[in-house]
């Protein structure tokens, strides 16, 4: 084999490869991307409703309530501007609480209840989810605004 | 006092460092040998110097000095003196202080241990490392002084975070900044060589060990990791793809294709430029993790602080060392360009094509971790890019890898052909095939094929690594005995690869296998998994030095027997009000049996995770082979000759490493 048609070979597999990878990750990409929204950007419907998002927000005090004899939570997230009830069925994270900053991944379903398949709390009870503290200043902000 | 030596003690490392960086440089261009002899005692001094600093924050902690601001937002007196000592790395400044001392501990080695050199090589290594701890010393002195006083000192601290009260802390930050912060030897000896123009085999070959042993401590930092997460965060998962895993994983994939590139280079002076490509960007690598981490831009466990200061300091410091490295090689590049050619089948093509598959896992890794930052920052919504996106990806690149692993092993360089490499490696094909047959029939549930083709693939690699064995010892007249007078190099890395192939395994199984159940249990409750049954027996109060809890009995039985006793525990940390879940495992070769507790629910019942790990402990167990292999293969005495004559143990290995 000449040195030039391994070159052209050489490029050719490398072209091929790269054009693989692209086209897994992008396939990749569109599957698996999830948007992040807060209550109010729910309330006004922005969410999808047939593909998971990610929703966060602060947990509302007393809106935290178990099912009897199972797994099941009901809770509230709040952006202190508009709230939503959300649904999780397992085993909250340590520092999931009342006050405290979260994001729920999940999506509606038929009956229109936001069920979380998980919730994910921070690690330092002093460190907000950065999505969360700007929902939250941006929940904050539109209420002043329709004041 | 001793605060204030350990502040001073960073100011004058830092006029060593700014020495170090300069002068060395400057004589080994003009040729001037006690001006690059200054570059030895320059490092020394400045290790000595972080050393006493380093030393002085450990004394601070020690003492309960809460004067200090970094220790009483660290620390606390009721805190056991073990975590006292490793909160000095808890937390932004700290950890910074580690990732300088570590830096000085590299180059000290380097001025040490690198007698074999020439002085040039030896001044330029070294002054480039003192720009990186320029650099760094900087960061800590303007931004983040662990050293700063707080008066009036509170009368105790805040406490550590309790996730980080644990021994898994203790080691795992050492140990994984000792592997990214090694790879700035290997980008000190690229640069060094860019600048001097000689990158030969030779250069490769004192670059060699210690791109190894980074790479060693980087193996055995992240499966350190990896445990730790497993056992400490409460949920059984043992990676999360999360963007500060990704930051220690990326240097990683680069830098093993650098330590496969390099051994071209060493062996056949070929792709000088791809290494010393990949000799830069696994270091920038490391600088990004340390941005990505210390800016506050992530949300992890390991985001210490959210300081845009900071940020923007090691964004502009990145831009300014890999720039300029990429700069010197776009323009010194070229002189150093030329290569050996060698034949389309040929060992040198499976380690080329070996090192840009992970240089492309490395490229969508980093799509995935920086992506959703980069629209953040451009305000076009908040994404996350989750697990999915990282396996549907990352499995499809790493499977040719092991498939190539395995036949260009056995691969000459410069020349081989498909039919030879075929006949040799035949059996192991067979025997990896048939294996994996019997482990698919003996394999249930929905996933058992997906877990055979991995398994397959961990064989395959494993039993090509034994022919590969066989084939260079019964080229000796006493095969046996070849096994121990073979160079280090090759048994590391035999063993690395199986280590590899056992990592692959575990995580095939572990994945497909893995069974997990939430439940409701109240003592005297029984859950049955599989063939086991867990047995809630009771619960007691548990009271630590700084916390309460409750800590969990359960019995699992197999067959009726009981096998094990777990005591899961939930603890309350009293001065940050923060409640912590202790799993109970019971390890096992084979299986680990996992249950943590969830919350407390009415009526003394609790929210119970079960989870069964099958071959859970073959990850780690692989992580430590590879991390050992790498060990072995850099100390190879070859890397430490003088000349090429005296390669080798004896005059027949000789022969049999230029047949190899």
């Amino acid at each position: 084999m000449t040195p030039r048609r391994k070159r052209i070979l050489v490029i050719c597999l490398s072209v091929a490869g790269l054009g693989i990878a692209a086209a897994l990750i992008l396939t990749a990409f569109e599957k698996n991307l999830m948007y992040f929204y807060s209550p109010t950007e729910v309330a006004a419907g922005e969410a999808p409703d047939n593909r998971p998002f990610r929703l966060g927000g602060m947990v509302k005090d007393g809106s935290v309530l178990r099912t009897q004899g199972g797994l099941g939570v009901w809770f509230t997230v709040t952006d202190f501007n508009q709230e939503q009830v959300i649904y999780f069925e397992g085993i909250l994270p340590d520092l999931f609480r009342e006050g405290q900053g979260i994001v729920a991944q999940g999506q509606f379903n038929q009956t229109g209840v936001f069920v979380a398949s998980e919730v994910l709390a921070k690690h330092d009870e002093n460190y907000m989810p950065p999505e969360v503290a700007d929902a939250v200043k941006a929940g904050k902000a539109a209420r002043q605004g329709s004041l | 006092m001793i605060p204030e030596l350990g502040h001073f003690a960073l100011t004058l490392a830092l006029m060593a460092a700014l020495l170090q960086s300069t002068l060395p440089l400057v004589g080994a261009h003009k040729g001037y040998r006690s001006w690059m002899a200054l570059a030895l005692g320059a490092s020394r001094a400045q290790c000595l110097c972080v050393v006493v600093a380093f030393l002085g924050l450990a004394w601070s902690f020690a003492v309960n000095d809460f004067t200090v601001d970094y220790v009483s937002r660290n620390s606390n007196s009721a805190l056991p003196l073990a975590y006292r000592l490793s909160a000095v790395w808890g937390a932004h400044e700290g950890s910074l202080l580690l990732w300088i001392l570590i830096l000085n501990l590299w180059a000290a080695a380097v001025s040490l241990r690198s007698g074999s050199l020439p002085l040039p090589v030896r001044a330029r290594v070294l002054a480039v490392m003192g720009w990186i701890s320029v650099g760094f010393l900087l960061f800590l002195l303007l931004t983040s002084n662990p050293f700063e006083r707080l008066v009036p000192g509170p009368t105790d601290g805040q406490d550590l975070n309790p996730l980080l009260q644990d021994p898994g802390l203790i080691i795992h930050p050492p140990v994984l900044y000792t592997g990214y912060v090694g790879f700035s030897v290997a980008f000190a000896f690229a640069v060094a060589g860019l600048l001097g123009g000689q990158l030969n085999s030779a250069w490769a070959r004192w670059a060699r060990p210690w791109t190894l042993m980074a790479w060693s401590f980087l193996t055995l930092g992240i499966g350190l990791g990896s445990w730790w997460a497993y056992y400490e965060l409460g949920w059984g998962g043992w990676w999360f793809w999360d963007p500060v895993e990704n930051a220690s994983f990326m240097p990683w994939l680069l830098g093993t294709a650098l330590v496969h590139s390099l051994a071209a280079t060493e062996k056949r002076e070929v792709f000088k430029n791809w290494t010393v490509l990949l000799a830069i960007g696994a270091f920038g690598l490391s600088l990004l993790g340390t941005f990505l981490v210390r800016s506050g831009v992530l949300t992890s466990v390991h985001a210490f602080a959210s300081d845009p200061a900071r940020g923007v300091f090691i964004l502009i410091f990145l831009a300014v060392i890999i720039g300029g490295a990429l700069v010197l090689f776009a323009w010194r590049g070229p002189r150093v360009l030329e290569s050996q050619s060698f034949d389309l089948h040929s060992r040198e093509t499976f380690l080329l094509t070996n090192s840009a598959l992970l240089a492309v896992a490395t490229g969508t890794v980093l799509l995935g971790t920086l992506y959703p930052l980069a629209l953040d920052a451009l305000s076009l919504g908040k994404i996350s890019v989750g697990p999915p996106y990282f396996n549907a990806v990352f499995v499809p690149i790493m499977a040719p890898i092991l498939v190539l692993l395995g036949w260009g092993q056995i691969a000459h360089w410069n020349r081989d052909t498909a039919q030879r490499i075929a006949q040799v490696l035949w059996p192991a094909g067979i025997a990896a095939v048939s294996m994996s047959i019997c482990v698919w029939l003996m394999l249930e549930g929905p996933h058992r094929l997906k877990a055979a083709l991995g398994v397959l693939l961990g064989l395959w690699v494993t039993a090509a690594t034994l022919v590969a064995l066989y084939d260079r010892c019964r080229r000796y007249q006493q095969p046996w005995r070849a096994l121990v007078t073979l160079p280090p190099a090759f048994k590391g890395q035999c063993l690395a690869h199986m280590g590899f192939a056992v990592t692959v395994i575990g995580i095939a199984l572990v994945s497909m296998l893995s069974s997990e159940s939430h439940v409701r249990l109240a003592p005297g409750d029984s859950l049955s998994v599989g063939q086991y049954e867990f047995r809630f027996e009771r619960t007691r109060d548990v009271t630590g030095p700084n916390y309460t809890g409750t800590a969990a009995e359960f019995a699992v039985l197999l067959h009726g027997t009981q096998i094990a006793a777990l005591h899961p525990e939930k603890r309350n940390y009293l001065t940050r009000k923060q409640s912590m879940t202790e799993a109970g495992i019971d390890a096992g070769f084979t299986r680990d049996l996992y249950v943590a507790l969830g919350e407390p629910l009415d009526g003394g019942a609790w929210s119970v995770r079960v989870n069964i790990k099958p071959f859970v402990r073959w990850l780690w167990l692989g992580a430590l082979m590879m991390a050992a292999g790498a060990a072995i293969a850099a100390c190879d005495p070859r890397f430490r000759a003088r000349k090429r004559g005296v390669l080798g143990s004896s005059g027949v290995e000789q022969t049999v490493h230029r047949l190899a």
